[in-house]
């Protein structure tokens, strides 16, 4: 493996990590919609189909069940599909296949098969999309046993995530955040080391309190680390990475240190990965704690479209400043 | 394509075939397994729900027959006979529907979920339609392997009118995968019958909308259901794509345990219970062969053995430890 990295963005970084995924490993077949000759939707697949070929990256009709499905029947016979489903709000329109089909089959088999799927789907809100394109989708699937679920923040961890997701036997939804596809980063010229499904990253180190942000919303953390350091506050920062497994060994550990949690996440409360931890941190390890947990989250609204509005419906900087500091002041 | 007669085919009315006692013992072991399990819903043995397909045995039969090692199935959650034809052990289907430890698949899923894979058995599945896309992707894995493989989808006329039935038609005819979609037309999606749902009488006809044949057939003769099947399955395998079979059948009981099905009239239950497949074979066995009783009962002797021994052996097996449920959530 070579250690020469080359600069690439985060929508770059999609297409490098699959087809690294598939050097590695010719069970691995790539389809969805207009992913192939278009080279994906939003241009994060383009060279695929010239590198792998028609039988292995492959263009699918708007067929979302279809896809999911058929990915599924290849997985459970010994290919590592990945599926591409466009926007993760059109996971609603699978979501049977995700569900009930994807999440249970192995169960329902008494182990008699495995599901080494990933599906990837661009995720998340502050693009201006609208409503039913900028739903973060990842919540839908945190009650459902049988599914991995991983949001890369950075272009490093989408590359090294990705290299597991596709490796791992288990189905693996991938969510990719297109408000950062712009995000730089350094990635491997070839090769590269998996980053483990489940170890989540301290990001920064500080005394003071604990924040856990993935995703867009690490960005904003650490946008308010620097202002609360201004201020003389130092805060940890902590990205999960992977929504399941959570690493919730690295949370507790800070936790030692700081004994203040603050939760920010791109998405309303209820049901959610930020409300379960804070819910499990709270119920099983209050001794940890000197203030109040907080959970920092979007509005209880779809995702609205006007610029003003949607930054107002997304968790600010401001927001983690002040929920930070209330619970240092507790 | 807008006949509603069938597909002109080799059938029982061309004689008995030379290994009808084969295919006898495989319908009957259907249908008393069947009743067997009916008892023991009786018996309050069962937990949940069943759905029967007494009645229904020629088309799993017929098609299990014209199947090769390395072809698969999946079906849905009337699935005991279509899981039964592909040669499962009885002891362990028995054994899944009363929950015990031996079933096969531990007790974790029950009668809406059986699944062998090494007897090509890819699942019975709860959800109407959702099967279709896995038998896509099944095919998708034997056209990449390139390994002759055929894949089968079992599915009811209800399932024509839900999502999946049109991706995944649409799917395997666009990318020419071997899967043969074959459709079990017992006439009600669950307790509705079929025209007062659908706008159309002959489903096969929805093939012509995926560019594939669509075949009506009789469903409850097992010599055609055998015969199209292997031309679908040669078809798929000499890259020709999928195939709809419309296997034209009836299911003597309702849609579940909880479904009397007096919604039907009696002169309709009784023309279909007339035209039964077990017994038209065996007709067909004695115009065939006025000697051929002898071979029935035997065959009849020997199923009701088996499936009897069978249904013993799995209530004996101790009921799963609680503990099991952790289990295969993940790899």
């Amino acid at each position: 493996m070579s250690s020469a990295t080359q600069t690439v963005n985060y929508r770059n970084a999609i297409g490098r990590s699959l087809a690294e995924a598939m050097r590695r490993d010719p069970s691995v077949i790539f389809f969805g919609e207009d992913v192939a000759l278009a080279g994906g939707a939003f241009k994060a697949t383009p060279g695929l189909l010239d590198e792998f070929g028609p039988k292995r990256v492959r263009d699918t009709p708007i067929s979302e069940q279809a896809i999911v499905g058929t990915a599924l029947g290849a997985a459970i016979r010994g290919l590592r599909p990945v599926a591409e489903v466009m926007f993760a709000d059109f996971a609603a329109v699978c979501f049977d296949q995700i569900v009930n089909q994807v999440a249970k089959y192995r169960y329902m088999s008494g182990g008699q098969v495995t599901v080494p799927l990933v599906i990837r789907m661009s995720n998340g809100a502050g693009t201006g999309f609208g409503a039913q394109h900028s739903q973060p989708a990842e919540n839908w699937f945190l009650n459902v046993p049988g599914l991995k679920i991983v949001t890369p923040g950075t272009v490093e961890d989408l590359y090294g995530l990705m290299l597991s997701a596709v490796a791992d036997d288990d189905p693996v939804l991938f969510f990719e955040h297109k408000g950062l596809f712009a995000l730089k980063g350094e990635i491997p010229i070839s090769g590269g080391d998996p980053v483990p499904l489940g170890s989540a990253a301290v990001v920064r180190s500080g005394p003071d309190a604990t924040v856990v942000a993935n995703q867009q919303m690490r960005q904003v953390a650490l946008a308010a680390a620097d202002e609360l350091s201004a201020r003389g506050t130092e805060i940890t920062v902590i990205d999960p990475r992977t929504l399941v497994p959570f690493d919730d060994a690295t949370v507790l550990r800070s936790l030692e240190e700081t004994s203040r949690l603050v939760v920010v996440q791109e998405a309303p409360p209820s049901g959610s990965w930020g409300a379960s931890l804070v819910s499990r941190v709270a119920t099983t390890h209050l001794e940890l704690l000197d203030a109040p947990p907080a959970l920092v989250a979007a509005d209880e609204t779809p995702v609205p479209y006007a610029a003003q509005m949607e930054a107002a419906w997304l968790p600010s900087v401001d927001d983690v400043v002040a929920a930070v500091e209330t619970a240092v002041r507790y | 394509m807008t006949s509603d007669s069938y597909r002109d085919a080799p059938s029982l009315a061309d004689g008995a075939p030379d290994d009808s006692a084969h295919l006898l013992a495989g319908m009957l072991r259907i249908r008393r397994f069947e009743d067997a399990v009916a008892g023991l819903f009786a018996r309050n043995l069962v937990r949940g729900s069943t759905h029967l397909c007494q009645g229904q045995e020629a088309v799993t039969v017929g098609v299990a027959d014209a199947l090769r090692p390395g072809d698969t199935m999946v079906c849905t959650y009337r699935g005991h006979g279509a899981t039964i034809a592909q040669g499962v052990p009885l002891d362990a289907c028995f054994g899944e529907i009363l929950g015990r430890a031996h079933g096969l698949v531990g007790g974790r899923g029950g009668s809406m979920h059986f699944t062998d894979v090494e007897r090509g058995a890819l699942g019975s599945n709860g959800i109407v339609g959702a099967h279709l896309p896995v038998a896509v992707g099944a095919a998708l894995a034997s056209s990449y392997r390139d390994d002759g493989g055929v894949h089968v989808a079992y599915f009811g006329d209800g399932s024509t009118n839900i999502g999946t039935f049109h991706e995944a038609l649409n799917l395997a005819a666009v990318w020419k995968l071997p899967v043969v979609f074959v459709l079990e037309n017992n006439q009600y999606g669950e307790y509705s019958a079929i025209a007062t749902t659908t706008p159309i009488t002959r489903l096969a006809e929805r093939a012509t909308s995926y560019g594939m044949p669509g075949w009506f057939v009789d469903g409850n003769d097992v010599v055609t259901m055998r015969a199209v099947a292997a031309e679908a399955a040669d078809r798929a395998r000499a890259g020709l794509g999928p195939t709809l079979v419309e296997a034209d059948t009836y299911r003597h009981s309702g849609h579940s345990r909880s479904d009397p099905a007096k919604y039907r009239p009696a002169e309709e239950v009784a023309s279909w219970l007339a035209r039964d497949p077990i017994t038209q074979l065996q007709d067909a066995m004695l115009r065939s062969d006025p000697g051929a009783q002898a071979t029935i009962d035997r065959v009849t002797a020997e199923v009701s053995t088996e499936v009897d021994s069978a249904l013993d052996r799995a209530l004996a097996w101790p009921e799963p430890d609680p503990a099991e449920r952790f289990r295969d959530v993940y790899a």
